[in-house]
Parts: C-alpha cells; structure tokens; sequence
C-alpha cells in the first residue's frame, strides 16, 4: 500500500502533504458512500419484517453498548499506538496496536455472539427485508473491522521483523485513519440502527 | 494488444534499471519483450494497454451494435431470437460504457495527466497496473458470460424485477454484477491514484490554475469516480445477495421497493454520463486552441463550469425516473435542477465557438472530430434538456427518442472527442502520425453515419417505437414520411458507415505502424507540457523536471510577444527543439523510478477467480481469497522504492545506464 515515489512523508510534493496520507482520506471519502448506500437501503426497510422478529424483539442494548465501548476504546488506543510511533518507541507502539487489534476482535467476537443469538431467535438473513439490510449493514462493517485486526497485527508482524519500508509512523498513522473512520461508521451505525426506535 | 508493436523503443533506451534486489523475490527486470509488459508499472505503457484493450472492447460492442441495428433492418426480421436480442442490447451498452468509454478515458489520463503537470509517474505506479488488470480481467470475467451459460440480458440499468432470478435465470447477470463490482474496483483505484497525482505531483510553478483543461476535466472525473462507484458498488452487492443468498432487496412480492435499485443506479449512472463526456471535453479543449492557433477563450470559464457539472451531477440522477411515480415535488426539483446543468455545459460550448471565432483554422483530422464533437453534442444536449420538462419526457421514456439523445451525446460527443485524442496525440505517444488521408474519410464517414443512425431515431421514438424493442412488423409501419421501416433501415445503413469510419481508423493504425517515417517533434504546434519532451516520451519522461511559468507554459516557451503596429504580436522565436534542447541542458539527478512487479497482476489475478467461484462453487472463491491475500502481502512486503545506491547500476551495464544514474 505505502507506494509513493519520494522519500520522506509529504517532502517534495505540490501540497506539502504526504501522498499515502491523502490517498487514504480519498479511500475514506469515497467508503462514506459506501456506508451511505448499506445505511440508506437499512433505514428504508427496518420497519418490513413481517413474519419474523423485528428491531424491537432482537436487539439487547446493553450488551451492544458494551460491544461499542470497547470499539471506542480501541481507538484510544490507536491513538496512544500512533503517539508512539511518531516518537520512535517500538515497544509501546506493538503495545498498543496489539491492544488495538485485541480490542477490534473482541467487538468482532461480539457482533458474532450477537448474529448466533438473532439467528436463535429466528432471524435469519432472508427472515425478512429488515434482517438482510441488517445483517449486510453491520456484517459489511465488521468486515471492515475485521480488515483492520488483519492490518493491525501484520504491522506488529512487520515491524518486529524489521521488514517496514518508508517511515514507520506514517504507516501507524494510515492504519489509525482507517480504524477511526471504521469506529466513526459505528457510532451512525449503533446510533440510527439500535438507539433510534424504528 | 495489436497498438502494442507500436512503441519504437530502443532498450538501451531505458535510463534506469530497476534493482533486482528488493523485498522477498526479485523484481522482475525485462526491459523489452513481454514480460517489459505484463509486469510494468510504467503509465505510459499502462496507458497503451489500456487504450488498446479498450479499442477491442470497441469492437466487439461495435459488433453487437451492428446486429442489433441488422436485427431491426427488416420487417419480422429473424437475425436475432428474442432472447439473445435483450442479450446483445445489454451487452453492447455494457461493453460501450464500461469497458471502452471509461478505460479509453483512463488510457489518456493515465498516458497524459503525469505528462500534462510535469511528473515522472503516477503517484502509486503498482496500483495503476493493478487497476488495468482489473479492467482486463473484469472485462473478461464479464464476456465470457456468453460461453458459459448466456450473457446478461436485464438493460445495462439492470431494472428489477428483470434482474431476479426469475425473470433472468441464466447466470448471466450474476456474471455482469461481480464483472462490474471488479472493474469499479478498478476504476476505484485509478481515481485516487490519478486524483493524488494531480494534486501532489505538479511541476514546480504549475499551479491549479495553469493546469491543462484536460487535467482539469480529468481531476473532475476521477472525483466524480471516487463519490461514484461505491454507491453501484452497494447496489450491485444487494444483488448479488438476493440473487446468490436469498436475500430480497428488489423483489417486490416480498414487500421490497424496487425504486430502491433506481436510486443507487442512478445515484451511480448520472454522474458517470458525465464521467463519460468530461474527459473528452477536455481532450478537445487542447485541441481547439491548438488548431485555433490561439488560447482558449475563458479557460477559468472551462475549468469552473467543468467542476460546476461535476457537482449539479450529483443532483439530478432522479431526471431518469420521472416515469415511476417519484411524486410532483421531487420530479419538480429534479426538472429544474436538470435544466439548471445546461447552463454549465452552454457555457463550455461558448468558449469552444468563441476559441473557434477569429482563429486560424487549421483543419486536421483531430480539428475536424473536435468540431464535429461539439456539433453532435450540440444536438444532443439540446434534446437532453427538453427531457428536462417531465411531462414531454413521460412522453419519451423508454422510446427511440431517448436512443437517439444518449447516443448523440455518447458516440457523438464522448467517442468522437476520444477520436480527436487518438489524432492529437498519436504521434506524441507512437513518434508516428496517423495517415491525415484515410483520418479526413474516417472522420466524414463517422459524422455522417452518427447523423444517419441516430438521427432517424428521433422520429422513430416521436413515432412511438419502444426502446429494446425485438422485431417491428411491417402492417404497423405507418406510411408517408413517417414510415417507420423506412427509418429504421436508415439507421441500419448509418450504422454500417459508422463502421466503415472505424475500420478505417483500425487500419490507419496499423498502416501508420509499418511507416518508417518519424513525426516531427511538434507537428501541431502545441501549447502544453506533454510536447516539451520527446516523442515518444522517454521512460522518466523529463531528463529536466520544467519549472511552469504561465498556462499553456510550452506556447509560452515557444512564442514571445513583440511590438508591431497596431500593438504586440505573438512570434515565433524558438523552435521545439531548442526549447527541448535548452531544458535538457542541465538534467536531473537521482532519478527515481518504480520498479516493475508481479504483485499487481497475480492480485488482479485472483479477483475472477473468487467471482466465478461466487457463480459457481464457493470453494473457488475461498482459494481465489487465500492469493489475494497472499499477494496483499507480497505487494506490502516489495518496497515500491529502493535507496538511491540501489539505482545505481552494476559498472557492466553500458555507458548510457551508468550515466544518466548517476547524472540524471
């Protein structure tokens, strides 16, 4: 991913910023849309679930608002994981990624134990109109979480093996934009689709 | 691949070898031969190949075209059964929009934008061959449909409940979903690889305001790309998963809207009409001006009213739907919002004609397509904004009327200024230039045949007659001048000229590729920075990065103003090859090229493979997975760029490397 033809981040290019940075908020610019679509078709159809349980009877606030803490946390982490990185320190900034990436899984874990007790309760993914566009939402955003654990623990991988090319910290900082952007998609997601009565 | 040959490059050429060292496998080498190819990171053959893959993409939807119009040739006519009928109209659009129209844009931008602000590469070089393999093998992916169980045959809008199984039980449109969610990912990456380059990648001295209208267009299109493709991105995953999961996002027995797949697709298909014309907006915003002999008229006028349709873009798309019962407020808002982009794009046709207006006309065949271009695009935005007016376009919806108006803007303005292109700049990226003789009958034969084609279908659709209709019987025809078989055969027989004009440009090329003769360096006396070096251009593009002082900065290098009578006059003081020769005076230093790589293909590579396994065994699909990750890793592990002692090269390589390593 870090392609770029000059040296240090941002030195040498018209904008002064660095070209892997700004490649990355285009990448995040154009997923808003993305999510735009999955939120857009789920608002239109969470109030369609004849013959199956609908928002009301399925989801367990507690136990989602605890899942959404630990993603919020993560990205303390990740903070803390960044910081490290711009000043050079290699164990804390495995640490803290390590932290991150365990935190991540934890929520994927939770989304997991969340879809099996739905799909107890009779929610299936072709249930009704209200289950597929909630099970594509949030599974297309837990694949995305799960694609940041995946880049998270390759870069503690890579960085303990020596083996990063370019400057180490922008490369944490890459990987923390898109596990912000990833937590923020969550908080519009846990917002409209669990705390906003259909 | 037949543009391939074209190329004259001598391998002692290459200025630069790549280091063989790097990451977990050595880079791949070649410098000429296939392999120089395939494993390229270089834009300019990135560029090439796109364009050429592109051109027999058009070919082959050049073909269905001319069975559908043979199909509609005669009363009851039975070239074509019904079925495979709606199989060829959707294929053919397809094929036109995505896999030519989009790619051939890209081939320029990817061949040009660099040249155009003074770079020497695209700012990601291994996403760029990743995102033309992914055209590639999309567009495979996508045809071979045809031999494993039938193409798609749902209207390249891909309507539900035409789109459900049960209406298309072939597999044909899974085959057309996954082939567009690939090549989305690749027009996805092209956009923020070139939307960087541009950005971040200029000259010094070129600011925004001194870049080439054709940057600027471009820079419009890959936004409109990047806002794009993930929304047909979702619809198009909504329907996989209906259609392979059970899902039943458009299947309106189970309660579903099926407005909701024409929001997304239109959402997506408004923007990409526009992601179709601009780049040839700006091809001939270069070319008017040049064969003007003088600057285009208003170029911030071009450029605003460019980005000003890239944004009204965005607010119109339900224009297409004004048939579905959207309600009065929202076909109101759309109606006027419709209207409202013709001021833009008026606009740009101002400043074309007021570039035309007391110039010195030089009628090339890149001249002629550019005229011709605004001409046919003239005709058929006129048309496009009466169906802004919703009650005439209720009227119009799904007739011939709507044919002939998207087919004017599309082949007459998209396709007939990337044919301006393909004369401007071939011999800037071949050292050739194409046979001006056989260029003036292309160009006669496509003007007049796009007339004769689409120009009856305008009567045919006032008349009535239904788009994607299969046969017309000959009791129904009516008589007189409005006689509907008399028209339809008119367009059959346009559509056979317009073949003609592009065979004529097939063997234009290849005639130009057995010429010996080289292309005088500046053959049109151009005005931007892609002139300023040689023809073709040498791998890194510039020995000398230019530093930009004004728009249009190579006119600017060439011609200086003098004191007359009557006031200044612009003269002639320097030609290109001193121009050329005096900023290569002092070359750069420490070049630094991407090395070529076999990452971009391999992942390209497992993207059919997880798509057929989708359609076909789930199994598959986790094998084509476990290359793609595995080639992820492989393209993080491989530094795109080596430290400056690596470019360096070993002391035996020949005298021209070791040189211009260490020189510049």
């Amino acid at each position: 991913m870090a392609d770029t033809t000059i040296h240090a981040p941002g030195h040498g290019t018209t904008t002064g910023l660095s070209n892997n940075k700004l490649a990355m908020w285009m990448f995040l610019g154009s997923e808003c849309l993305l999510f735009g679509g999955l939120i857009s078709t789920y608002m239109l159809y969470r109030g369609r679930h004849e013959g199956g349980p609908g928002p009301a009877q399925v989801f367990d606030i507690p136990l989602t608002s605890v899942s959404s803490f630990v993603l919020l946390m993560s990205s303390l982490t990740m903070v803390l994981a960044v910081n490290a990185a711009k000043a050079k320190d290699d164990r804390n900034t495995k640490l803290w990624l390590t932290v991150t990436a365990l935190l991540g899984s934890l929520f994927v874990g939770g989304q997991v134990y969340e879809f099996t007790a739905f799909y107890k309760e009779g929610l299936g993914f072709t249930t009704s109109l209200f289950s597929s566009s909630f099970f594509t939402l949030t599974g297309f955003h837990g694949v995305h979480v799960s694609i940041g654990v995946m880049m998270l623990l390759a870069l503690v991988a890579i960085i303990s093996r020596g083996r990063i090319t370019g400057d180490k910290a922008e490369a944490v900082e890459m990987i923390g934009l898109y596990w912000h952007f990833v937590d923020v998609v969550w908080v519009v997601i846990f917002t409209l689709v669990y705390l906003i009565p259909a | 691949m037949t543009t391939l040959e074209l190329r004259s490059g001598d391998p002692s050429d290459s200025l630069v070898t790549p280091s063989a060292a790097l990451g977990i496998f050595r880079r791949p080498l070649a410098t000429t031969g296939w392999k120089s190819w395939v494993f390229t990171v270089d834009h300019k053959k990135l560029g090439i190949m796109y364009g050429a893959v592109a051109m027999f993409f058009f070919l082959l939807g050049g073909c269905e075209a001319l069975l559908i119009r043979l199909q509609l040739a005669a009363p009851d006519n039975t070239v074509l059964s019904a079925g495979l009928y709606n199989e060829m109209f959707t294929m053919h659009a397809t094929t036109m929009v995505f896999l030519f129209v989009m790619p051939m844009a890209a081939a320029f931008a990817n061949y040009f934008l660099p040249l155009q602000v003074g770079a020497r590469d695209v700012a990601f070089p291994r996403m760029n061959a990743l995102g033309f393999w992914l055209f590639l093998f999309g567009g495979i992916f996508l045809n071979s449909s045809w031999v494993l169980g039938g193409a798609p045959d749902g209207g390249w809008f891909m309507y539900s409940p035409n789109s459900s199984a049960l209406f298309s039980p072939s597999h044909g449109v899974d085959f057309w979903v996954l082939g567009l969610q690939i090549t989305g990912i690749a027009s996805l990456i092209g956009a923020i690889n070139l939307i960087v380059t541009v950005i971040n990648m200029r000259a010094p001295g070129m600011t925004l305001m001194r870049l080439p209208v054709f940057a600027w267009m471009q820079l419009v299109v890959q936004f409109l790309l990047l806002f794009a493709i993930p929304v047909i991105t979702v619809a198009l995953f909504l329907l996989s998963f209906q259609r392979n999961f059970g899902a039943a996002f458009f299947d309106v027995e189970q309660g579903a809207d099926p407005l909701l797949w024409q929001h997304l697709f239109w959402i997506f298909g408004h923007p990409e009409v526009y992601i179709l014309i601009l780049p040839s907006f700006g091809i001939i915003s270069e070319v008017i001006p040049t064969f003007a002999r003088k600057p285009l008229f208003g170029y911030k006028f071009v450029v605003f009213s460019g980005a000003a349709i890239g944004f009204v873009g965005w607010g119109v798309w339900a224009h297409h739907m004004f048939a579905s019962g959207l309600g009065p407020v929202s076909v109101a808002v759309f109606s006027v919002s419709t209207m409202l982009i013709a001021i833009p794009t008026g606009v740009k046709i101002c400043n074309w004609t007021l570039t035309l207006w007391g110039g010195k006309l030089w009628f090339t065949t890149a001249m002629n397509f550019a005229i011709g271009t605004i001409v046919l695009f003239t005709i058929g935005g006129l048309s496009g904004v009466t169906h802004a007016a919703a009650p005439a376009d209720t009227q119009q919806t799904d007739t011939y009327h709507i044919v002939a108006h998207f087919h004017y803007v599309i082949v007459g303005g998209a396709v007939m200024g990337l044919f301006a292109g393909f004369y401007y700049w071939w011999p800037k990226m071949f050292g050739k230039t194409l046979s001006e003789r056989l260029g003036t009958w292309n160009f006669w034969l496509m003007f007049i045949g796009v007339n004769l084609t689409f120009g009856p279908m305008h009567i045919l659709g006032m008349q009535g007659q239904p788009r994607r209709m299969v046969v017309w019987p000959d009791k129904l025809t009516g008589d007189g001048f409005f006689n509907l078989g008399f028209w339809n055969r008119v367009a059959s027989v346009g559509s056979f000229t317009i073949a003609t004009g592009v065979l004529l440009f097939v063997i234009n090329v290849f005639r130009t590729a057995r010429k010996t003769e080289k292309a005088p360096l500046d053959p049109w006396d151009a005005r931007t920075l892609e002139w300023l070096t040689t023809s073709p251009p040498k791998e890194h593009n510039f020995d000398s990065i230019p530093t930009v002082h004004a728009l249009d900065e190579f006119f600017h290098r060439k011609y200086e103003e003098v004191d007359a009578e009557g006031g200044s006059r612009l003269v002639k003081v320097k030609t290109a090859e001193e121009v050329q020769a005096e900023l290569n005076a002092h070359p750069d230093e420490h070049m630094h090229l991407p090395s070529p790589s076999y990452w971009p293909i391999l992942l390209a590579f497992s993207l059919p493979i997880i798509t057929y396994g989708v359609i076909f065994n789930l199994m598959l699909s986790v094998f084509g997975a476990v290359i793609l990750l595995l080639a992820a890793f492989g393209w993080v592990l491989e530094p795109s760029v080596a430290g400056h002692d690596e470019y360096d090269p070993p002391a035996d390589s020949g005298d021209s490397t070791k040189e211009l390593a260490s020189v510049g």
